[in-house]
């Protein structure tokens, strides 16, 4: 690794942390802007809930508040849930959910790429005929409509109709449970790649030293496998981007209608229900996957094709 | 050499089998007429287009020709089932199915996509619904385009620092996922439908922004800039007058892009509970109440949200002809 791509990547990181400082201010500033009160205002005396605030801290100025709230996240503490579950430590109520949510998230975006590179590929060399137009067909409806319809149309016909699926996440047989959400979450990610692999395997197919290979005489199954595929695959991670973003919004819907217990559900209930520190929690979480994501996204990049570097001035 | 002698069979006929280039000179057309007859080519964005329209004039049309209102709250008329006259004989959508059923005083009635559970006519609601977030999609993108083309505009033509105090901004707004700042901009602000839309627009203009800037870098380097400059043209001149009309067929293909995407947020943020406050509906809000018997009246979910796969289908296949109409040179193989 050369000087230059250590430089970008130190770069890319000390950027990565200064937006996940800026994202933890904003998300604090909006929370005390936020209305309403996390604790049972008609019920409640005013002493009692001085007293309440002065147990959680909320009576300190906002700036020291929100130093204790950052000093509290370096050593993974995030706060204590106000509403959803009282008195219980945000850490433990998210961490027993992000395993569910993460898991899914992985299963659908693995299952996404594999279907959706061989879907691209077979577009590609079959170029203009009917596997061709298929892939497109479902390459189009995979980026139009929107995964929690896909979610609603499994959930009529496996587990209304057919009932062979169950309606409801079942956290005792959580494989049989994950199939329909992981199925509608893959969709968008099926329709992107193969998209992209399509377009990149097209161009691929067309250049020079594929005509080199070919008239060296090799077969077509190794000019394929050998020369155009690897570099076909190789750009297919910037799609990696818009899948994360499509997995993120995508499983808070699916999460409601499967009714999975994971962090999407918890970030809904806990908006709904004024859980300020649960939602600051889960929104951070989302917020350190996203730039991490975006982080790997951009480092990888830099990294096989050095003209981005170059290209950014740096 | 001179004696050599071509057979019949020597040669192959390739015609079939590859495309044959002819030269031929192609009449001038004015450069709208050209993207029209491209766009008409593409089959899949004309379907698009017309389909839209379709949509859009049932939006605008669809409540008046039924003798219900929106907020029409009637007990009596509770989660009744798609009733269409015609459609009935052939024993589809006849109105069986539902909990209340087209007896007594209702005999003759006919609530085209049943009404819900508060006996609301969904005919009417659906295409309020309909209206509504395509008025919310089409303001977000409208003022999506307007700040994105100026910021990138500026951002692109100035360059130097600007550009990079413009850019590191961008970047880091860009970097909060689009999820987390509409969930806790709907939680600061009370939902209401234009709440939403500034909701939209917060997220929406760097987009719009990003590949203005991008056009931008491109086309100002070009000669016909450089001729604009050394004769004497302004700024302000080579902006509006240079640049601006290239970068125009981008910005339109973008926001038709866009659209959809708003129309998904819209939905949503109603499906996550954030959506506009009753009685009005979206079609979001209408999924969203629809899902919760989807088990006992499935229709109530489902023809919205047909409504609204075949809405967001219809823009992207539209986006993509004109993409491709605007300039074919862009194009995916």
């Amino acid at each position: 690794m050369d000087k230059s791509t250590l430089k970008y990547i130190v770069k890319r990181i000390v950027m990565a942390v200064l937006t996940l400082l800026l994202i933890i201010l904003i998300l604090f500033t909006l929370m005390k802007f936020m209305p309403g009160s996390p604790f049972n205002v008609e019920k409640l005396s005013p002493a009692l809930i001085a007293r309440l605030e002065a147990k959680y801290g909320l009576d300190q100025p906002v700036f020291v508040q929100f130093f204790n709230y950052l000093k509290g996240l370096m050593v993974g503490d995030f706060g204590i849930s106000l509403k959803l579950m009282k008195g219980i430590e945000v850490s433990s109520l998210v961490s027993s959910r992000i395993a569910i949510s993460f898991g899914i998230g992985l299963a659908a975006a693995a299952v996404g790429t594999a279907i959706g590179v061989v879907l691209g590929i077979v577009a590609a060399l079959h170029k203009n005929t009917f596997w061709d137009t298929l892939a497109t067909v479902v390459a189009v409806i995979g980026v139009s409509i929107p995964s929690f319809v896909f979610a609603l149309v499994l959930l009529l016909i496996f587990a209304v109709q057919l009932n062979i699926l169950p309606v409801l996440y079942d956290v005792n047989t959580p494989i049989k449970s994950a199939i329909m959400p992981t199925l509608a979450l893959s969709v968008g990610a099926i329709a992107n790649v193969a998209r992209f692999t399509r377009t990149e395997m097209i161009e691929v197919l067309r250049s020079d030293y594929i005509l080199l290979a070919e008239a060296k005489g090799l077969d077509r199954g190794t000019v394929i496998r050998k020369h155009a595929l690897r570099n076909t695959l190789v750009p297919v991670v910037t799609v990696l981007a818009p899948i994360i973003i499509n997995l993120m919004t995508g499983s808070m819907v699916i999460e409601k209608v499967c009714g999975i217990p994971g962090l999407g559900m918890l970030l809904v209930a806990a908006i709904q229900g004024n859980d300020i520190y649960v939602v600051m929690a889960v929104a951070f979480l989302y917020s350190i996957l996203y730039v991490v994501m975006m982080l790997i996204v951009d480092v990888l990049y830099g990294v096989i094709d050095p003209r981005i570097r170059v290209g950014k001035g740096d | 050499m001179n004696d050599f002698e071509f057979l019949e069979n020597d040669f192959e006929f390739i015609g079939d089998k590859q495309d044959i280039h002819t030269d031929a000179v192609q009449p001038s057309k004015p450069f709208l007429k050209d993207v029209w007859e491209r766009f008409k080519s593409n089959k899949g964005a004309l379907i698009g287009a017309i389909l839209i329209i379709i949509i859009v004039l049932l939006a605008i049309v669809g409540p008046l020709i039924v003798p219900y209102v929106f907020d029409a709250v009637d007990v009596s008329q509770q989660s009744m089932a798609p009733r269409v006259p015609l459609l009935e004989n052939l024993g589809f959508m006849d109105g069986t199915g539902g909990i209340k059923e087209y007896t007594g005083q209702f005999a003759d009635a006919y609530h085209y996509f049943g009404t819900d559970q508060l006996g609301r006519d969904l005919w009417v609601r659906v295409w309020e619904g309909t209206r509504i977030s395509l008025f919310v999609a089409a303001s977000a993108v409208i003022i999506d385009i307007f700040i994105g083309m100026v910021y990138g505009l500026v951002s692109g033509f100035f360059g130097g620092v600007v550009d990079n105090v413009m850019q590191r901004i961008q970047e880091i707004i860009n970097s909060i996922p689009t999820l987390v700042i509409l969930t806790l901009l709907l939680l600061v602000m009370t939902p209401s439908l234009y709440t939403i839309i500034i909701a939209l627009m917060i997220t929406g203009w760097i987009g719009m922004a990003r590949i203005t800037r991008a056009q931008v870098l491109k086309i100002k380097e070009q000669e016909f800039v450089l001729a604009s400059r050394t004769l004497g043209a302004s700024d302000f001149f080579i902006i509006f007058k240079a640049i601006l009309p290239n970068i125009f067929g981008q910005l339109i293909t973008m926001s038709m892009f866009s659209i959809p995407n708003a129309i998904f947020y819209e939905a949503f943020l109603a499906f996550v509970g954030l959506g506009i406050p009753a009685p009005q509906a979206s079609l979001g809000s209408l999924i969203n109440d629809g899902f919760n018997t989807v088990t006992t009246t499935p229709y109530m979910v489902v023809i919205p949200v047909i409504v609204l796969a075949i809405l967001m289908l219809s823009f992207n296949l539209m986006a993509d002809g004109l993409r491709d109409a605007l300039d074919p040179t862009m194009k995916e193989m």
